[in-house]
């Protein structure tokens, strides 16, 4: 029973299988990029990629993972510290502010991104229609996702 | 004027560490051997308490200990202006929200799986749901011991309201009510105590007043101010809600912490913060005012009740505010003003972004549009005959002349940058051959910045340049997410002309830096901005003082410039750097501490009359959207806003405060309502609580327009609030001029809700 998590391969315990995704990440791999912020499914705070594709860990346990990649914030910031293209797009673009939503807003688009070429603001703003955040109105946030999609290559 | 198309990239000191997931927040730090903390709430709404019943609760797997009334120290009772809170109900259950008991437990699952065993035997009582019911004389009372259900009263009394009524050619009046808001920062509640072995207690929480948490804590343990230490950590938001109810989370968790000898967490979730945390208070504004048939307005009379709930937290402060701004930005030659803030048995109301402006701006901005229709006027027009200008003298006896009154500047802004005058020619006022409505809407503000005669208002900061020359930072401000950090760091490198990558803001605790007061009523920029400019201006005489020789000038001669200092012709010269030596070497710290205190304001409760706050931000916000004729829904189609902040110190994290208000303004005019039912708050989540997603927001303008204010030290002002408290009158000007009919009632529901749900079952089935 494995599952990658940052391009990591890690064992699953049995005993584990049944936790709450979210919890397990938080607590017991101290990955705590993911946040609670309803516990529902409903803010997206908690959202990580499964297989990149956005997923609410707080509505998924452990065994849903199992034999799956899974990317968390931790993992898309470079080994060395530095920042992926989208991160520093959304530090230029003043995209965040108090950041609780950040590093799910953050892959949400990475995963957007990664299957649209180039796209409008309408399709950025339809991209993150799932996550909220109370702080920026969005605007900066669909800033950074467009000017960040030049380093996607497809 | 700041535009859009000038833009550099923006910059925050921890924006690193929260877009890679490496900022702790509260509920992410971990302590060894923590205990965990949960809340336990009652069935009832307003009771008598008989027995609170731990015994069973207590003998569960896990759990430690069962916290109630009878374990605290320090004073059960507490509050900002009126001790009505009760840490743990004891006595009496007087809202939802109240908590009887806290269990501490090894796991957070083992806390949660005892709560239902916390027994209580109460006996109901009557409650009291509605405002005005509250303030009949026979009404049961919310607390005995205050005798009355009003919280508070303010008035003002201007001119004489009864030649206002004989000199005015047209009388309109017009009810309106707001709704309770929800604040919905991302972050829910949490705390993370510990004891030292020095005694003294620790907090780290989700709260954004660290020294209004550490009074909280200090009463509750019954220990003196000295031996509790707030701690800064990141904050996921908090718009004014992390004020009262975040400080007793952490008080309670503090107490648990001292009662066990272990570190405790106590993390809420959703639920329980949406039950427990006060609300932005709903109002119902009666309104009455008369004008000249020029436009003119002759007088206003007008009755405020706020339902402030069962607790009385800041309502005399938000409705104070609601007092001195109850008649918009407009000279109004006769007022007659009552406001009262009213006990009731719903869920307590506090501070919000905004602070009791938004229900005004609603009700002023779109009355005063009713008065151009009925008069014929054109309502741009009617607010340029009656709007404040410079050497205005506002409602309460105010003279506005100490800064740049730039009420007309920023509407004609955003007339142009709107084309409002235009698209107006092109709105459907309910044109019955449109299945779509198009409308466009504006409204207008002033703002007094930061506290005014609320209260005492200052703040100070300290610069401590290192021997190298790298320099600490710390303010008696607190990072709420709005960058006010990046913002100290700014000024004090503008100020010691030296550059912000040597500065080091050291995350403050209440035991380092004298008590600043609260980071709220948009203060952080225009207070401890005042802080920092003035450490820097102490510190720089200093230094100018003991290397004027070496640059062979007087002090006063000594110039700062770009990481040097030279004399007067520039023939000399030394680094900063050397500065700091030669400081170090001659046994000088260069260590400032600048105190900023807020210019005078005045106030007298009996009349509503004074200099109510040392400055004001004027503002013009505009909205275009489409109302779709059958099912009512409102489409937002562009946003605009121009305020003047005096100067922007971070350009794009204040077009972030600009476009983040003007969301929230939006969502509370189109859609936000926190209601509660037979007292009970209605919404547990964000399922039920809706805010605003990206795709029901539109693009959006920010327009900086900055006129430098000569009282703050910096020269900026402030903006959090501005900016949201103008979009939900904009939204129903435009409204108005979509559909043809006025909506009183926020938020703007275009059908009642039934009528909405036919129309979109009748859509579903076509």
């Amino acid at each position: 029973m494995k599952t990658i998590i940052n391009r990591k391969e890690i064992d699953l315990n049995v005993a584990d299988l049944e936790r709450n995704l979210l919890d397990w990440l938080r607590e017991s791999l101290d990955l705590t990029g993911a946040k609670n912020g309803c516990g529902i499914g409903v803010c997206g705070a908690c959202t990580i990629l499964v297989e990149y594709e956005p997923k609410r860990a707080c509505l998924l346990k452990v065994k849903d993972i199992m034999n799956k990649s899974i990317l968390t914030i931790e993992g898309l910031t470079k080994e060395d510290g530095s920042l992926h293209p989208l991160q520093q797009a959304f530090v230029d673009a003043g995209a965040i502010q108090c950041g609780f939503c950040t590093p799910a807003m953050v892959l949400t688009a990475h995963s957007f991104l990664l299957q649209t070429h180039l796209p409008t603001r309408e399709q950025a703003r339809k991209a993150i229609k799932g996550n909220l955040c109370r702080c920026t109105g969005y605007q900066q946030i669909i800033d950074a996702i467009i000017s960040a999609s030049v380093h996607y290559q497809h | 004027m700041i535009q859009q198309m000038d833009r550099k990239p923006a910059w925050r000191n921890d924006a690193y560490a929260k877009v890679t997931g490496k900022a702790r927040y509260t509920d992410d730090i971990k302590f060894q051997n923590c205990l965990y903390a949960v809340p336990v709430y009652s069935d009832y709404v307003s009771a008598r308490i008989i027995d609170i019943d731990t015994e069973k609760a207590a003998k569960q797997p896990g759990v430690v200990k069962v916290i109630t009334y009878k374990d605290v120290p320090g004073n059960l009772q507490f509050g900002q202006i009126i001790k009505d809170y009760s840490i743990f109900a004891h006595d009496q259950i007087r809202t939802c929200g109240d908590v009887i008991a806290v269990i501490v437990a090894k796991s957070r699952l083992q806390a949660m799986a005892a709560i239902p065993l916390v027994k209580l035997k109460a006996e109901e009582l009557p409650a009291i749901l509605d405002a005005e019911e509250a303030l009949k004389e026979d009404a049961p009372l919310v607390h005995a011991s205050h005798g009355s259900n009003i919280a508070n009263y303010h008035c003002v009394r201007t001119g004489d309201i009864e030649q206002g009524e004989k000199e005015a050619d047209v009388i309109i009046e017009q009810e309106f009510t707001t709704s309770r808001i929800e604040h919905a920062y991302l972050e829910p509640e949490t705390a993370l105590c510990r004891k030292r072995t020095d005694g003294v207690i620790e907090v780290y929480g989700s709260m954004q007043h660290p020294f209004s948490t550490r009074r909280f804590v200090a009463s509750t343990l019954g220990k003196p101010l000295a031996d509790v230490e707030v701690k800064t950590v990141p904050m996921g938001g908090g718009f004014g809600g992390k004020d009262d109810t975040a400080a007793i989370v952490c008080a309670r968790t503090a107490l648990a912490a001292m009662l066990t000898g272990r570190p405790v967490k106590m993390t809420y979730t959703r639920e329980w913060s949406m039950r427990e945390s006060y609300k932005r208070h709903p109002y119902k504004l009666q309104y009455r005012m008369g004008l000249k048939q020029d436009g003119k307005i002759t007088f206003v009379k007008v009755r405020i009740v706020a339902d402030g709930g069962a607790y009385c937290s800041v309502t005399p402060w938000v409705t104070w505010r609601s007092t001195v701004q109850c008649c918009g930005a407009y000279e109004v030659p006769n007022v007659h003003c009552d406001v009262y803030g009213v006990y009731t048995n719903n869920i307590y109301c506090g501070a919000m972004r905004g602070f009791g402006s938004p229900q005004v701006n609603f009700s002023i901005e779109q009355l005063i549009e009713i008065a151009a229709n009925k008069l014929g006027l054109d309502e741009v027009e009617m607010r340029r005959r009656n709007m404040v200008r410079q050497g205005s003298v506002t409602i309460t006896g105010q003279k506005l002349d100490e800064h740049t009154v730039s009420l007309e500047q920023v509407l004609d802004i955003i007339l142009k940058e709107s084309d409002y005058l235009n698209k107006r020619k092109q709105c459907s006022l309910g044109n019955p051959e449109q299945g779509e409505w198009y409308g466009i809407g504006l409204a207008i503000s002033y703002r007094g910045m930061s506290l005014g005669a609320e209260g005492t208002d200052f703040n100070s900061a300290i610069i401590n340049v290192q021997p190298d020359g790298s320099i600490l930072l710390e303010t008696g401000v607190h990072e709420n997410g709005q960058g006010s950090e990046s913002a100290m760091i700014l000024l004090c490198a503008e100020h010691l002309s030296v550059g912000k990558d040597r500065i080091r803001y050291r995350q403050p605790s209440t035991s380092s830096i004298p008590d600043g007061g609260t980071t709220v009523a948009s203060r952080g920029t225009l207070m401890g901005g005042g802080a920092v400019v003035n450490a820097a201006l102490q510190l720089k005489e200093h230094i100018a003082g003991v290397v004027a020789p070496d640059l062979q000038c007087s002090a006063d001669e000594v110039i700062f410039e770009n990481e040097f200092l030279y004399n007067k012709d520039k023939s000399k010269q030394l680094s900063f750097n050397e500065a700091i030596r030669l400081m170090y070497n001659r046994q000088e710290y260069p260590y400032s501490f600048g105190v900023f205190q807020a210019p005078k304001v005045s106030w007298d409760e009996h009349t509503g009359q004074g200099n109510a706050y040392f400055t004001w931000v004027y503002g013009c916000q505009a909205v275009e959207l489409k109302v779709n004729a059958k099912s009512g829904q409102i489409t937002l189609l562009n946003m605009w806003a121009a305020h003047d902040v005096g100067k922007a110190v971070n350009p794009e994290m204040l077009k972030g405060q600009f476009y983040g208000g003007m969301a929230m303004g939006a969502g509370y005019g189109i859609l936000e309502s926190c209601d509660v039912n037979g007292g009970k708050v209605v919404p547990t989540n964000f399922h039920q609580y809706r805010i605003l997603r990206s795709t029901d927001l539109p693009e959006m303008t920010a327009i900086i327009v900055e006129n430098h204010d000569p009282l703050s030290p910096s020269g900026a002002k402030g903006i959090g609030e501005p900016t949201n408290e103008i979009m939900a009158p904009a939204i129903a000007n435009a409204v108005f001029r979509a559909t043809g009919k006025r909506f009183p009632n926020q938020p703007i529901k275009i059908f009642e809700e039934k009528e909405t749900q036919r129309h979109r079952e009748t859509e579903q089935k076509l």
